[in-house]
């Protein structure tokens, strides 16, 4: 049952992606990433898929999870060596991966979502990732153009939102989402408290409800640690 | 005897200004942090949207919101700020963030950068490196002078592919300190008991020698 953007069921707000869709996936490696969308595209199964995240799990958790089952057909990612399936799926060529330098990846799904078709930038000139790319000289200085990327949906992991999808982010868990969601034609933002409309703040609101077409709660985030470091007392 | 991390550490803080906002690499540039003296303030950018990196938390305290850019649990100093990785990168790229202090695989004579992938070995990914060494208003790349096999990782060109073209400002390796000039590359110290004989054995890259360096030590 959905009420407005609210739905109850993440396997509802992610019955419509089929076969062959492209996700934007916010997250850094498995900080705020949308857990329970990822797993509900597990149990569909739809495969094909291309997933833009800037990281992909790993094994065991978060999009390591659609790897296990082989729904992914492309990962356009900055960084992906924490994940062995990956690793092995790469080397067997049963997974194409595009590498994107992260400030590159942050600004093409911002310009995606802002209806930015492409943008010049440094970063990249004189490496593999320039081959085949425009380049263009401005003040003396060589610059490359990369396109804005969308995507069919987007899966955004947020700490707080209300029932218009108005979001709030939680410290270093803000990382892509709010560009993804931006970026996706459909916008699923997942969170940890939702609340009535008119309870947050305008001022602290992060990525305003128009870029958010359903909202879902959940209670049980397991919110797993990549590298646990603490410093003696 | 300092080991060969320790004498680049040192030697690399002494980059660290009071006032600067600086993004520290992940591996041997994120110690750098610990070492940073508490009568000056710094703060500390993590590209996945942190600027003002704390100490690591307590035991019992980590939060699993809060990480750097190594994917550690950190903490946050006061005057902190958090962002997206959008807003994060304008701030790398937009020249807005004073330092970037790096570690490298290979550096040229030429200041090329390749510090990302081994042709040959599973490609990671790059990261954030790309557009640090392209967007901080000044970089510094901190690396041992020598890889295990003892050959020369200051090179005359890379062979391995490059992060960037002509993007480093300063070298610091265990044996010496070279600038990149439009002269050319400077050797403008030596570090530990390196004279500049040794420097130039183990060094592939050409490169001359600061007028100061050689007033103050001789040949």
């Amino acid at each position: 049952m959905k009420q407005g953007k609210v739905y109850d069921s993440f396997q509802e707000a992610t019955a419509d992606i089929q076969d062959g869709a492209t996700l934007v996936v916010g997250g850094f490696g498995l900080c705020g990433i949308p857990e329970k969308a990822i797993e509900a595209i597990q149990e569909s199964g739809v495969k094909d898929l291309t997933v833009v995240s800037n990281n992909c799990g790993v094994d065991d958790f978060g999009l390591g999870l659609l790897l296990q089952t082989k729904q992914i057909k492309k990962m356009v990612s900055s960084y992906v060596g924490e994940n062995k399936n990956f690793e092995r799926q790469y080397l067997s060529g049963e997974i194409e991966v595009d590498l994107v330098p992260q400030g590159t990846l942050a600004e093409r799904l911002r310009a995606g979502g802002a209806g930015i078709p492409g943008f010049y930038t440094p970063t990249g000139v004189g490496t593999p990732v320039a081959q085949g790319k425009e380049h263009k000289e401005f003040d003396g200085k060589m610059f490359i153009l990369e396109e804005g990327i969308k995507g069919d949906f987007a899966l955004v992991k947020a700490w707080k939102a209300d029932k218009m999808g108005n979001l709030v982010f939680r410290k270093t868990s803000r990382n892509f989402n709010p560009v993804v969601a931006t970026a996706g034609k459909i916008t699923i933002a997942e969170v940890e408290e939702l609340v009535e409309v008119g309870e947050l703040d305008p001022n602290e609101i992060h990525t305003p409800g128009v870029y958010v077409q359903r909202v879902l709660v959940a209670s049980d985030y397991e919110k797993r640690i990549e590298r646990l470091t603490v410093r003696e007392a | 005897m300092a080991t060969t991390r320790e004498l680049i550490i040192k030697r690399a803080l002494q980059e660290v200004e009071d006032g600067m906002y600086v993004n520290l690499g992940i591996g041997m540039p994120t110690l750098i942090a610990n070492e940073i003296p508490d009568d000056i303030t710094v703060m500390l950018q993590s590209e996945n949207g942190l600027l003002g990196i704390g100490p690591y938390p307590l035991a019992g305290e980590a939060d699993p919101d809060e990480i750097n850019a190594g994917k550690e649990t950190v903490t946050s100093v006061k005057g902190a700020s958090y962002f997206d990785s959008a807003e994060s990168f304008a701030m790398i790229r937009g020249g807005h963030i004073d330092l970037a202090i790096l570690g490298g695989m290979e550096v040229s004579e030429d200041g090329d950068l390749a510090n990302w992938m081994i042709p040959g070995k599973m490609v990671k990914g790059m990261g954030g490196a790309m557009d640090l060494v392209n967007g901080a208003k000044r970089v510094v790349i901190i690396m041992e002078h020598v890889n295990k096999h003892g050959e020369s990782k200051v090179k005359r060109a890379c062979t391995l592919p490059l992060t960037g073209g002509k993007v480093v400002d300063r070298l610091i390796t265990d044996k010496a300190v070279f600038d990149f000039t439009p002269d050319g590359m400077v050797l403008v110290e030596t570090v530990g008991e390196a004279t500049i004989e040794e420097v130039r054995e183990l060094t592939e890259a050409n490169f001359t020698v600061s007028k100061q360096l050689e007033t103050t030590v001789g040949e």
